[in-house]
């Protein structure tokens, strides 16, 4: 189902082998995934799958226990931890700002990768922090602090701080949770954006298996802490997938908007189909 | 990276630069240690006119900056000057100090006495005192008294370390380790004191409470020498400690090496507070105080270093001339600093345990 076969052209992020865990306990075993250049990443699977376990390895705030995840071929672990911030940003999945920080202070920290002691605040930074917050839509709660914002606000401040990282690859933990369905669709539009636009490469985790469908290029879906199925959303989501990955049953329908699919669950009563385990046709 | 066309600026970061330095343009941090620094150099200069030979302030100021006869120049600057300039570098000091740790650990519970190593520089103190005894001169004590208590220190953040280390600081962690220290360490104090004859019993105690009397030359110079040195590391720190601010993992994807820099500014914290408690004894709180005054002066995102270490030195300086003015004999400054701090403390756990409630 990948494009890449074996010996292919790797990508710029890579993970080997990966065997992933908190002490004694493995999340993680044996998981191999090479991450689409460019182009829009969705992991989805059932919440404690591993999935900010493996966002986390590949944004190296933690360590493998065994394998490894190589950035343009190195291992990311060996790379100086501020050239690899300025390739790679993160996003994870509950950031908690410092109380009474504004959100131009917060989105401007994202800079701290391209600063020295001594320049804390260049023509370059105050360029691309403005521009992260105008295309956020944060810009006019510059000088709110973070905690008094509403959730959907908070999570936009936060992406313009890792869009101010200015970095060609970008992890992003549930970049959509806490938001309202507007607000989520805009923020994806963004990412969209930052795609198509400029090339970058996303990996995010979503829990809303349309719009992921929608987004993505490419979905990883995990269970158990394996790669269960990869690739274009069409072949992955499927009546069977869902029945295995989420135990869901549903209706995949085609999206009458975009190519995408729409993931309709069937639940128990209010469905005027029985529910069936392999559920719907188109 | 391609600017937008119409460059629109960030509102509340106008920016300040010179060439190839820049930074954002905040009066709060400029204005606020200004007036500290102000502040506490005069309250210096009311502490040095105290005295069985009163001197007004600005005959102090005359006499330090050269003036006077010789009498008042020995007395200004060889008797008193050494007592309110370690004044004002204990409390620079601790205040940094607290600072850094309230930082690095994100919970404005930490500090060296909350985490003990103020009490593990008491103890090493406090053992010297005791056990060596009648075996120490004069000399000895004032070259072995600041050692130990610094020994004591850095043994209990090693300690500390150990206890608390998890590939990174947890706060909640460091905080719990810290406390329990300091209660084995306090109780450890408590027997020493038990088993000293009365002499040192009663020599230990004073210094326990934390005083300032007859600190001469020779106590200032150590303080000088942590106070301007973690300074200017906090200074070029101040970055990492912004970026730590926003929790471990946001400050690792910016790329701030995370267990050096925590270990470096911890390390910094424990020297500072071992020098301070070595020059002057365990001033009670105010490392737990004096940042997060400075916070709210300065209305900074976290405790500010420079400003914290300014309002500790106020609070240091400040006590000293409360202790020997408003009461007819003249109390340890420790007294005074405890005095102010553990109604402090009281509200801030207060204030804590409602918002967990709410
Ligand atoms: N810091 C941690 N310490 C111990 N176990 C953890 C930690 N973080 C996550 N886990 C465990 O790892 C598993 C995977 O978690 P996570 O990767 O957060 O799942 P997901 O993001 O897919 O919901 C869960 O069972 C969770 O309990
Ligand atoms: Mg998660």
């Amino acid at each position: 189902m990948t494009a890449l076969a074996d010996g292919a052209r790797a990508g710029r992020l890579v993970a080997r082998d990966l065997t992933l865990g908190y002490g004694d306990r493995v999340v993680v075993e044996h998981l191999d995934l090479d991450v689409v250049d460019r182009g829009i990443t969705a992991v989805i699977g059932p919440n404690g799958c591993g999935k900010s376990t493996l966002l986390r390895a590949l944004g190296r705030l933690l360590r493998p226990q065994g394998g490894e995840v190589l950035l343009d071929g190195r291992r990311i672990d060996r790379l100086p931890t501020r050239e690899v911030a300025r390739t790679l940003g993160m996003l994870p999945q509950t950031p908690v700002a410092p109380e009474g920080l504004t959100v131009a202070d917060l989105v401007a920290r994202g800079r701290h990768p391209h600063q020295a002691w001594f320049r804390q605040w260049s023509r370059d930074d105050e360029a691309v922090v403005a521009e992260a917050m105008t295309w956020t839509g944060v810009l006019d709660l510059a000088d709110r602090p973070v905690d008094a914002l509403s959730g959907g606000q908070r999570q936009r401040a936060w992406i313009a701080m890792a869009l101010a990282q200015g970095t060609d690859l970008l992890l992003l933990d549930e970049p959509t949770t806490h938001l309202d369905l507007a607000h989520a669709v805009d923020v994806l539009d963004l990412v969209d954006q930052l795609h198509h636009d400029r090339g970058r490469t996303v990996v995010m985790v979503l829990h809303d298996l349309s719009l992921a469908a929608r987004y993505a290029d490419h979905l990883v879906a995990m269970r158990d802490g394996r790669i269960v199925a990869q690739g274009p959303p069409r072949e992955v989501i499927t009546p069977e997938l869902l029945s295995e990955v989420f135990g869901l049953s549903a209706a995949v329908l085609p999206d009458p908007v975009s190519d995408g699919v729409l993931v309709v669950p069937i639940g128990t009563r209010h469905s005027r189909w029985a529910a069936t385990p392999s559920g719907g046709a188109p | 990276m391609s600017a937008a066309t119409v460059a629109p600026g960030v509102p509340g970061r106008r920016a300040v630069r010179v060439g190839p330095v820049s930074a954002v343009w905040r009066p709060r941090a400029v204005l606020v240690p200004a007036v500290l620094a102000v502040v506490a150099l005069l309250l210096a200069a009311v502490d040095v006119g105290r005295g069985d030979y009163p001197i007004g302030v600005l005959d102090v100021l005359r006499i330090v900056l050269g003036g006077g006869g010789q009498a008042d120049r020995f007395v200004v600057v060889e008797l008193r000057l050494p007592r309110a300039l370690t004044a004002l570098l204990v409390g620079a000091a601790l205040g940094m100090s607290g600072a850094i740790l309230q930082s690095v650990a994100r919970n404005p519970l930490a500090s060296p006495d909350l985490l003990g190593i103020t009490a593990g520089a008491s103890v090493g103190a406090v053992a010297l005192i005791v056990l060596g005894g009648g075996v120490l001169g004069g000399a000895l004590a004032l070259v072995g008294l600041p050692l130990a208590a610094l020994l004591g220190g850095l043994l209990t953040a090693t300690a500390m370390y150990l206890l608390a280390w998890r590939r990174g600081v947890d706060g909640f962690r460091l905080v719990l380790v810290g406390i329990a220290l300091a209660a084995l360490l306090t109780s450890s104090t408590s027997y020493l004191l038990i088993v000293a004859d009365i002499t040192q019993a009663a020599q230990a105690t004073v210094w326990l409470t934390g005083s300032l009397n007859g600190r001469g030359w020779e106590h200032v110079v150590p303080v000088l020498l942590a106070v301007g040195g973690s300074a200017l590391l906090a200074l070029t720190g101040g970055a990492t400690l912004s970026a730590l601010r926003l929790g471990e993992d946001s400050a690792r994807a910016l790329g701030v090496r995370l267990q050096a820099g925590q270990a470096a500014l911890l390390a910094i914290a424990v020297l500072l507070a071992s020098v301070a408690v070595a020059a002057a004894g365990p001033l009670a709180f105010v490392a737990l105080i004096a940042p997060q005054v400075a916070l709210r002066l300065v209305r900074s995102a976290g405790p500010p270093v420079f400003a914290g270490g300014l309002v500790g030195a106020v609070l240091v300086v400040g006590g000293d001339v409360v202790a020997r003015t408003v009461l007819p004999v003249e109390l340890p400054v420790g007294i005074v600093t405890a005095a102010v701090g553990a109604p402090y403390l009281l509200s801030l756990l207060a204030r804590r345990t409602r918002r967990l409630d709410a």
